[in-house]
């Protein structure tokens, strides 16, 4: 036991003795957690529209009124020459363009129906499609409204399927509960895997890890001494995020704190062995690095964290089945957000025992106390 | 000059004998932009939806069969209580749930009303308001066809056009944001680690020593990052553009100047982290955490500027990749003419121009 409480001690004096890294450690991720859980949004205000108004009547003043008192479109720019909106949009000055045609509160009145356009700037695939959901609800919900100024008669007795609409876990649609829960398990694992793929490389690059081969120590004391340090930190950091979470952004959390930390515990088992492995496979820190990062990326693409998984192409879901970000946002999802006990997260559970238990073994069959 | 030709032909020994460095460097483009292109979506198909359905009648079956036989929507089987619809979202296993009130059908035609809830698991906010907009649309034509008699009534029609980007392909964004990552991370990540490592490892007192000038020290190092930064930006417009027909509306030539800038302004960020910082970790957490995340995020590669919080919005400005972003997605995208991003791409140069300055003079200070 005494060997490894001397290299736990050297490894906590090496953290906390370096200066420029206690900052990064401790302070960019909270820091990120904050700007990036408020960054990391889908919903659209605001958008700049560009007016035609070729009708000017009440009516059409009437609908412009509706885009403008929704909060989703604001008039940023208003002429009668559709070339001129259309350099506006060229210039990114206006993403939508509402084009009111000559006649149309003529045409609602005599033939009870008048086009409008929308055209939209989709270069942003994803947000013109919200945009136009926004602007679709806004048009129906003017035409429900136009009907008894426009002398239509009430229908009678219509049958009605009233839709009563509950939205659990979180009725307010808060983008941030979501994306809060992710956004930490991206950070706790980021300092976890960079931070032990690149220990033991460092001490091969400048060479003290010669001095380490020849002291006495078996393999794994040695291998426990430099993770530990490092799942309690990455432990700490996820404690200080979720009081973050629960401070500043109100995240209720349903579900019990300690299966949460048991789990990531574990989780963090796994992707520490990760670092080590890459740190035994390699020669700099540059390359351990490198691939770190790269296997780090293609995880977190694959997480479900910014787009959801549901959406991906068969195949690419059975392959997130080898990701164990994935399981982990799942995890923190569904414990943190919707309660789930222990048995709603039993299939993951088994996944991140597997990734302990292969990385782990990986790492340690690499490590030899002989450099080759 | 002779020994600086030295020094560049140890830089690009140094890089080229680092085949599984190499192999990534121009891989990860390439399995990214794969990945990008092909599995990564952001519309919501086959959802999986839980049914309640205590009346079991032919309007409640018509609805089910209607919601079921759209694209939006797969069966997550027959539920009959509250409890396993929680459990169900729990394990998510599905993600609505519509629950029908017992004698639907009768209280349609004797009572006007019938009630029908939708419950959505709203952990995912965004597709829990998308799924919900798909079931009301399905459920108000259902309705309409029971109404008898002519809809009659005014009605404005809107009429949509995609402009642009009328598939509305995710793709077409995402690489622009794609080439913008891997400049950031070749280019300033690779460059501060080269740097400091000489640092680190005590080469870089040798070199001071030799007869290069500082400045030729560090064009020396960064000119390999530049060639092979280029490089990639080709393999990744030519994937783009031949694999998933992204569009190439505006000037090529346009482009790669602005590539250019964009590399330019990455490395010498990136010998700024390494004149801030003595040790690769630094430099490496400094260029990951501090340059990578903020690239990803605060850019508008994924999420839109435009509906962040005012204040993240100031800061994004000081991200160089936003303004590298708007500049490539119009070239590309809406093909506009240098007239309309001539602002951008000052910002970029002035950025440039101020982080070579900052590293010039944190350069001097340490060496004299």
């Amino acid at each position: 036991m005494r060997p490894i409480l001397f290299i736990l001690q050297k490894e906590f004096l090496q953290i906390f003795r370096n200066k420029a890294m206690l900052p990064i450690i401790f302070v960019l991720p909270i820091i990120q957690l904050l700007v990036l859980s408020f960054a990391a949004t889908f919903e659209v205000k605001n958008t700049p529209m560009s007016l035609i108004d070729e009708d000017g009547s009440t009516t059409a003043r009437l609908l412009v009124e509706r885009f403008e008192a929704s909060g989703y479109f604001s008039v940023v720019h208003r002429s009668i020459d559709s070339a001129e909106a259309d350099e506006a949009m060229q210039r990114g000055d206006a993403r939508i363009i509402l084009h009111i045609p000559i006649d149309f509160e003529r045409d609602l009145r005599q033939t009870g129906a008048a086009p409008v356009q929308l055209i939209l700037d989709a270069e942003d695939g994803a947000t013109a499609g919200v945009v136009q959901a926004y602007a679709g609800r806004i048009i129906a919900t003017f035409n429900r409204d136009i009907q008894v100024d426009f002398g239509v008669p009430e229908p009678d007795a219509q049958p009605i399927i009233d839709v009563i609409i509950s939205h659990w876990y979180n009725p307010e649609l808060k983008y941030q509960y979501y994306m809060v829960p992710g956004i930490l398990v991206l950070l706790v694992t980021m300092i976890g895997t960079f931070l032990s793929a690149m220990n033991v490389v460092r001490e091969k690059e400048i060479g003290t890890i010669e001095q380490l081969n020849v002291t006495p120590m078996r393999k794994g004391h040695f291998i426990i001494g430099k993770l530990l340090p490092l799942w309690i930190l990455s432990l700490v950091e996820l404690a200080a995020g979720i009081v973050v979470a629960r401070v500043v952004f109100h995240v209720p959390f349903l579900g019990n704190l300690w299966l949460v930390f048991g789990l990531a515990g574990l989780y963090l088992v796994g992707m520490l062995g990760l670092g080590l492995w890459i740190s035994t496979i390699t020669d700099t820190q540059q390359q351990a690095m490198f691939i770190a990062w790269f296997i780090m990326v293609v995880f977190i693409l694959m997480s479900g964290l910014f787009t959801p998984i549901e959406s991906m192409p068969l195949w690419a879901q059975k392959l997130t089945l080898l990701n164990p970000i994935a399981y982990f946002i799942e995890i923190m999802r569904r414990v943190l957000l919707k309660g789930a006990g222990f048995s709603a997260v039993q299939e993951q559970f088994w996944a991140l025992v597997a990734f302990a238990v292969i990385l782990v073994t990986l790492a340690v069959r690499q490590y030899r106390k002989v450099s080759a | 000059m002779n020994a600086f030709w030295g020094l560049l032909t140890k830089e690009f020994y140094h890089i080229l004998r680092d085949r599984r460095t190499l192999l990534i460097l121009f891989g990860m483009p390439v399995i990214q932009l794969l990945l990008f292109g092909f599995a990564i979506r952001n519309e919501v198909n086959d959802t999986h939806l839980l049914l309640i359905d205590e009346s079991g009648d032919y309007v409640t079956q018509a609805i089910e069969s209607e919601l079921l036989a759209s694209p939006y929507f797969e069966s997550a089987g027959q539920q009959t209580s509250m409890r396993g619809v929680e459990r169900a979202f729990q394990e998510g296993r599905a993600k609505e749930a519509i629950v029908f009130e017992p004698d639907f059908a009768h209280r349609l035609a004797h009572e006007g009303v019938a009630h029908v809830q939708v419950l959505t698991d709203a952990s995912d906010p965004n597709m829990a308001s998308t799924i919900l907009a798909y079931t009301s649309s399905i459920l108000q034509d259902v309705q309409r066809r029971l109404a008898t008699g002519p809809a009659a009534g005014v009605r404005v029609v809107p009429i949509v056009r995609m402009r642009y980007n009328p598939e509305l392909k995710s793709v077409n964004l995402f690489v622009p944001g794609l080439i913008a990552l891997i400049l950031m991370l070749v280019c300033a990540l690779m460059t501060s680690i080269t740097i400091t490592r000489e640092k680190e490892v005590g080469t870089m007192e040798v070199l001071l020593v030799s007869p290069l000038k500082p400045v030729q020290i560090i064009v020396g190092k960064v000119i390999p990052y530049l060639v092979i930064s280029i490089a990639i930006v080709g393999v990744v417009l030519a994937l783009a553009h031949f694999v998933f027909r992204v569009p190439m509306r505006g000037s090529l030539v346009l482009l790669m100047l602005e590539c250019l800038l964009f590399i330019t302004c990455a490395l010498s960020l990136g010998i700024l982290i390494s004149t801030r910082s003595n040790s690769q970790q630094a430099a490496m957490m400094l260029s990951l955490a501090g340059l990578l995340l903020p690239t990803v995020i605060l850019s508008g590669f994924i999420f839109p500027v435009a509906s962040m919080p005012q204040a993240l919005q100031m800061v994004s400005h000081i991200v160089p990749a936003k303004w590298f972003l708007i500049i490539v997605r119009g070239i590309m995208i809406k093909g506009v003419p240098f007239v309309d991003i001539w602002q951008e791409t000052l910002v970029l140069a002035g950025m440039t121009v101020f982080f070579l300055a900052v590293s010039v003079k944190n350069f001097d200070d340490r060496v004299a």
